[in-house]
């Protein structure tokens, strides 16, 4: 009886997460090609994606949910997987043993992937959409004559505050207030090493590339003075973070910035004057791709007006294809946060891939500057052996007196 | 023989995928980018000695908290009538079938700064106090989520002590501390060992809870080797190498504990 009580309970819970809030909208899909889309409407098709996480409008909370239309327009089945870095994907990629049919990783990987040969160029005459696609860009330096890539997002980092918490005559346009000890213990920071490298880089006045290791090693000594005054090194825990007034200052993307600031109205943005970074996000093809006509199709899709729309109002990053920008509201496109002005994006600076002794000096200084409290490493070493040998003696004594008692 | 074709399938499991990536791990760990045979990256593993007895240092807090906390708790469970014990079995089983980092994540909300814990404090007018991002958060991380490891082999060892014996103990004249030390304690060796690997093992390698509870500032051995394969280069060759000296190392303190308790090895299995 019990137990039937419980499996209830259990049920009941799992029913209460499953019900939606709001059921997605329906996409409008009158004006696309549909002759183009039905060609393998029969064929009994997967492919597999592999995006960033939070990345797609999927439904959630009313918007449009796009994998499920790819489906229904096309009948190619959509098998999407989701990572969170773009080293984590590389990871993935290079082990070998997946294969996936579109990718959408960032700028410095793709320039990575495509020296490493592990992606397929692209048939365009398969994909007329890419006329949509600002020629800004198109032959950007990780793809100088574009043959693998075709935009989905882009986007830049900025500085993020909570202006109850931030000194309202404080100068926030650079990257010095996240050294400020004024907020000691309220500052995050990325806790991915290219991100967080670039911050300090250029607040060294050096490029977010850095040309040598002893620059690297200059962004070192910043990044270990600033331990002391970073609350946390932080991911997407800044959502929560910066929503329940956490902390005071942090840098994210501007995207994303949007979506903090519908959680909390107190949060505001800035660009650095030192310069930022602007990342794109390509939807490419890599060499372990089975399908690759249908996932032509897939990125052809994505850069319909109308999907690009959704996606772009769903996960607030910048869109790179025309005629969405076309659709959007003024509100938006002249936000100068996802849609910065000339003069900022002049100074913004992509990340390329770098030499490996480069790359190398960078992990080892990560590693190492959160993680010379000499203090605490002086008393563990003989309380850890104190601590060894009472257990050790304890243990023993127990043990002769169990043989004792045994003769 | 019969036992052999009954085995058959966790042994073809366990050479799949046991075996076999560990002799992936000792591969990566002793080859170079290139190929060729080094031992350049076991010797680079020294420069994070420091992490590395971090690591140890805080799993063996954990587990001594974890040991103190459910000694007493088995043995008063195992005590306890069949369906009360049960219904105790519940309670410690419970939190595990919520998802690990769910319930780590549960826990940063309770220990931030403006978390649950600091505004009740805030209401009887003491200070926000700074809960998380220390080690002390880790090691709270670490007892709530593995301190039913230690709880379910003690409790096993001590269902099968005699409560006659310890009777007879009481009646031929010892004391309580008597009773404990000379018949209680020697007969839940087995579990106490069981238990200490389980918990110990895991808390060594963790790098999600310290992720998340302690800021990315208190680095600990599983955060190294995720950055080896996550970080900016990839470098599968040191990640196996810290992989493999911390499974050296932790063979090694596990191995010099069980020879304290080699003769009860029945109750090794919970």
């Amino acid at each position: 009886m019990k137990r039937i009580v419980i499996f209830a309970l259990i049920l009941m819970m799992l029913v209460g997460l499953a019900a939606p809030a709001f059921a997605a909208t329906p996409l409008d899909t009158s004006n696309m090609d549909t002759a183009y889309y039905s060609r393998f409407k029969d064929a009994g098709i997967t492919i597999n994606v592999f995006n960033w996480g939070e990345y797609i409008s999927d439904g959630r909370d009313g918007s449009v949910d796009i994998n499920a239309e790819f489906e229904a327009l096309t009948g190619i089945k959509v098998n999407y997987n989701m990572f969170e870095s773009n080293e984590a994907m590389y990871a993935k990629l290079k082990g070998g043993s997946v294969s996936y049919d579109v990718v959408i990783p960032s700028d410095y990987m793709i320039s990575q992937m495509i020296a490493e040969d592990m992606l397929l160029p692209l048939d365009f005459s398969n994909i007329p959409n890419a006329d949509n696609v600002d020629p800004k860009f198109l032959n950007m330096t990780y793809d100088p004559e574009n043959l693998y890539t075709l935009p989905y997002t882009w986007g830049t980092v900025v500085i993020i505050y909570n202006t109850t918490m931030v000194d309202p005559d404080e100068d926030v346009e650079t990257w010095d207030i996240l050294w400020n000890e004024k907020y000691a213990g309220q500052i995050l920071m990325f806790d991915n090493p290219r991100d967080a490298y670039g911050i300090a880089l250029k607040k060294a006045g050096h490029s977010l590339n850095p040309a040598s290791v002893s620059e690297v090693e200059e962004a070192t000594e910043l990044l270990k003075a600033q331990n002391k005054l970073v609350q946390t090194y932080v991911m997407d825990q800044i959502f929560d973070k910066m929503a329940a007034g956490e902390a005071a200052v942090g840098p994210y993307y501007a995207g994303d910035f949007i979506t903090m600031q519908n959680d909390n109205p107190d949060l505001a943005a800035a660009y650095p004057r030192e310069g930022t970074n602007i990342f794109v996000d390509c939807m490419v093809i890599p060499t372990s791709a089975k399908q690759k006509e249908a996932a032509e199709m897939y990125i052809n899709f994505m850069l319909e007006p109308e999907v690009g729309l959704a996606n772009t109002e769903y996960i607030g990053y910048s869109t790179p294809n025309l005629a969405t920008l076309a659709l959007l509201d003024e509100e938006t496109t002249g936000n100068p946060i996802t849609y910065p002005p000339s003069e900022t994006m002049e100074k913004a600076e992509f990340f390329l891939d770098l030499p490996q002794e480069v790359k190398l000096a960078m992990d080892n200084g990560w590693s190492t500057f959160r993680n010379d409290d000499e203090a605490f490493n002086f008393w563990l070493m003989p309380v850890l052996v104190v601590v060894a040998l009472a257990a050790v003696a304890m243990m023993g004594i127990g043990r002769s007196r169990k043989k004792k008692v045994e003769y | 023989m019969r036992n052999k074709v009954l085995s058959a399938p966790y042994l073809f499991w366990m050479v799949l995928f046991t075996v076999v990536p560990l002799i992936l791990v000792a591969y990566y760990a002793l080859t170079g980018a290139d190929g060729g045979f080094t031992l350049k990256n076991v010797s680079d593993v020294r420069q994070f000695s420091g992490v590395i007895f971090r690591s140890v240092w805080l799993a063996v807090i954990a587990t001594l908290i974890c040991l103190v906390m459910a000694y007493p708790l088995a043995y008063s469970m195992s005590r306890l009538r069949p369906q009360m014990q049960r219904v105790a079995l519940l309670m410690v089983m419970l939190p595990m079938w919520i998802n690990f980092l769910l319930r780590t994540y549960a826990w940063m909300t309770l220990l931030e700064n403006t978390g649950l814990i600091n505004q009740l404090l805030g209401l009887l007018g003491i200070g926000p106090l700074q809960l998380i991002n220390t080690q002390g958060a880790v090691v709270l991380g670490m007892v709530y989520n593995y301190v039913p490891f230690m709880i379910l082999p003690l409790y096993s060892v001590m269902t099968k002590i005699d409560q006659g014996l310890i009777h007879a103990a009481q009646d031929l004249g010892s004391n309580t501390l008597g009773v404990f030390v000379n018949v209680v304690l020697p007969l839940s060796m087995p579990g106490i060992t069981t238990g200490i690997t389980m918990v110990f093992v895991p808390a060594v390698s963790t790098f999600a809870i310290s992720r998340m509870l302690g800021g990315g500032q208190n680095l600990m051995i599983g955060d190294l080797i995720e950055l080896q394969f996550l970080g900016t280069s990839y470098n599968p060759n040191l990640g196996s190498a810290i992989s493999m000296v911390l499974m050296v190392l932790v063979l090694l303190l596990m191995s010099a504990m069980n020879q304290y308790a080699d003769e009860e090895k029945e109750g090794m299995i919970i």
